[in-house]
């Protein structure tokens, strides 16, 4: 690279400028991808629409109207444009379901993502520091979890908590859980051959502050990655299970939901069966092309090719 | 290599019974009585309770209840179906060469369009062809396949009217069951249009089973090669001035394809999670359409067999990989 970011520091800095320094670092190799950056906008556009969905949504999200059953886009022939994107089999406007359904794919998201990560960073970290036997009882039940497909198991999960919006959450933060704990190990175990490790620990420092305080930090790196990827996956992974019927159950306005609502009317009324798939594809892939730019700006290896 | 084989055969020795572990407890932390769960009837009394208690072995302590239940699994006792009465077993060989000829077909295709791909973004890194394939890798990887499969319905079967919605052959056909892969069965019985049928009928499952392998596969090839293309021993055979088709054919492409085979081989626990919604859009009577059905139905006793057969054979087939991975890259062995 011929450019480089400013990270020619001077003597003395405080802390809140060498944060804004890295900040400013991290910004620089993530806006090298295009992708990334435009990953990002549409993402910043899904949490507005998420927020002020109540806002933006033309009509109750669940409201009937039967006299306007099945109304096509308003480009459409027959379409009108008090229902931009054409009703459902019962009369709700797609598109305000639509926006109401962006804030449960986020907050699915979040959820998983923040149980996965918080149990993961704990077993990994219990793996990694203390190794030996607590590592092989630990990591030998994250091989059992890994042996099963992912959906299957969260399925069955489901079957046994009971179908719903909370249990299919849970189930498939379990399932995702053993890929933050080996990653995690993996960064401890090499961290802790490093010598901060060692003079934290001659310092007295004791086995949580060295833990939490002295190696978490320097192996948050691949974690934030695989949260990224593991974000796309849960809102594609709870789409999937409410559509199988497992998930968030009918009225709410849950993509996956709408989708297996709409299946028997794919060969009449393309609408109800089209736009809620596309906005689980657009967050999806918005959110994965972040994560490749965030790949790229937190990964020291590929930095340096 | 023997060592190396007896190593990861010992290996998954834990990891087996951890599954079974998981199928074990699975009826016994469902909601309700697990004996009337177990046994599929309601409303019984007492000394029938006592009965199927027995019966079922649910009246000794729990860990005699694990050895038993591991005992009959060794001998090929997974249980009957509450609904149907067949032995889970039977059912499941029985489904098993549908997902099996739906998840080859699949991943043939992913192989056979992926590699090229791949290989071809990789020596034109920067090109249109590079961007436009790696951006199609990456809406295929983020595709929901159970909205892909109604689209293709919708545009196929729906405004084209090419191929059918669902099944593995037209109702017109029948012929006997030989190997249970109907694109095999349909040509051995010399029925006129018996294997066209069956091939439409195929064609867009694995299309939608396809796209997520596929994508993948796609960018694994891409960085392979890349990242091979920048060794130094390419960089000799270039300069010797060796043709670039037999410097990429030979030298960067079989090296290459090394975690591209790893890469293809993990595909089949993705594959697995695929075939249930592939299968449950397509009414595709496999062994996804038929674990959905068992849940739907409290059909339990399918569930945890079932479940226990599918994670044992996903592990019998990323060791296979392993092995296969030992066998062309002999440094792993060593380890």
């Amino acid at each position: 690279m011929t450019d480089t970011p400013p990270t020619t520091a001077p003597v003395r800095l405080s802390d809140a400028a060498i944060r804004r320094r890295m900040l400013a670092e991290f910004w620089f190799y993530f806006s090298q991808n295009r992708g990334a950056v435009v990953g990002l906008c549409v993402f910043v556009i899904l949490v507005a629409v998420a927020v002020f969905a109540s806002i933006i949504a033309p009509h109750d999200p669940t409201a009937q109207n039967r006299e306007a059953l099945l109304v096509p886009p308003f480009w459409q022939e027959g379409g009108s444009a008090a229902y931009l994107l054409g009703t459902d089999a019962v009369g709700r406007d797609m598109l305000s379901r639509l926006v109401f359904g962006a804030q449960y794919s986020l907050f699915i998201g979040i959820v998983v993502v923040s149980i996965a990560l918080v149990g993961g960073i704990v077993i990994g970290l219990l793996a990694g520091f203390f190794g030996g036997w607590v590592d092989s009882v630990i990591m030998r039940v994250m091989d059992v979890i890994l042996a099963f497909p992912s959906l299957l198991l969260a399925l069955v999960l489901v079957a046994v908590l009971g179908p719903g919006l909370t249990n299919a959450m849970i189930a498939i933060a379990i399932v995702y859980q053993p890929h933050f704990a080996r990653l995690t190990r993996a960064a401890v175990m090499s961290e802790m051959q490093r010598e901060y490790v060692i003079a934290a620990r001659v310092a007295g420092a004791g086995n949580l502050r060295l833990m939490f305080k002295t190696i978490l930090p320097n192996c948050l790196a691949p974690l934030i990655v695989q949260a990224t990827l593991s974000f796309s996956s849960a809102v594609l992974d709870s789409a999937a299970l409410g559509f199988l019927g497992m998930g968030a159950q009918p009225p709410s306005p849950e993509w996956g939901t709408m989708l297996a609502e709409a299946r028997e009317f794919i060969l009449r009324a393309w609408w109800v069966v089209t736009f809620p798939g596309l906005a689980i594809l657009i967050s999806v892939l918005a959110i994965n092309l972040m994560g490749d730019g965030l790949r790229d700006a937190l990964d020291p290896k590929l930095k340096r090719s | 290599m023997l060592r190396f084989i007896l190593s990861k055969l010992l290996y998954l020795v834990p990891t087996f019974l951890g599954i079974t572990i998981i199928a074990f407890s699975f009826v016994r932390i469902l909601p309700g009585d697990p004996v009337l769960l177990m046994a599929g009837e309601r409303g019984v009394t007492p000394e029938r309770h006592a009965e199927l208690s027995a019966q079922l072995g649910y009246d000794k302590p729990v860990v005699l209840q694990y050895f038993d239940f591991l005992g009959r699994l060794l001998q090929g006792d997974f249980g009957n179906s509450l609904v149907t009465k067949k032995p889970v077993l039977t059912e499941f060989l029985s489904l098993f060469p549908a997902t099996v000829e739906l998840g080859l077909c699949a991943i043939i295709i992913a192989t056979l369009i992926g590699v090229p791909v791949g290989v071809l973004a990789a020596i034109r890194r920067g090109s249109w062809f590079d961007q436009l394939s790696m951006t199609a890798a990456l809406v295929g990887f983020s595709m929901p396949i159970f909205w892909w499969g109604l689209l293709l319905i919708i545009f196929f079967s729906g405004i084209l009217g090419w191929t059918p919605v669902s099944g593995r052959i037209s109702l017109l056909y029948f012929f006997p069951n030989v190997t249970g892969f109907m694109l095999i069965d349909s040509l051995l019985s010399g029925q006129e249009g018996a294997f066209s049928s069956a091939l439409s009928h195929l064609i867009l499952p694995s299309i939608v089973l396809a796209t997520i392998p596929l994508a993948v596969i796609a960018r694994q090839t891409r960085s392979a090669m890349l990242e091979v293309m920048g060794e130094d021993y390419v960089r000799t055979a270039r300069a010797k001035g060796m043709p670039p088709y037999r410097v990429i054919g030979i030298h960067a492409l079989r090296n290459a394809m090394i975690p591209v085979i790893t890469t293809i081989g993990l595909q089949i626990g993705v594959l697995m999670a695929g075939a249930i919604l592939t299968e449950t859009i397509f009414s595709w009577p496999g062994i996804g359409k038929w674990m959905i059905d068992s849940i739907a139905r409290r059909d339990y006793p399918v569930v945890q067999s079932g479940l226990l057969l599918i994670a044992a054979l996903v592990m019998i087939v990323n060791l296979l990989v392993d092995l296969t991975y030992g066998l062309i890259n002999p440094r792993i062995r060593v380890k």
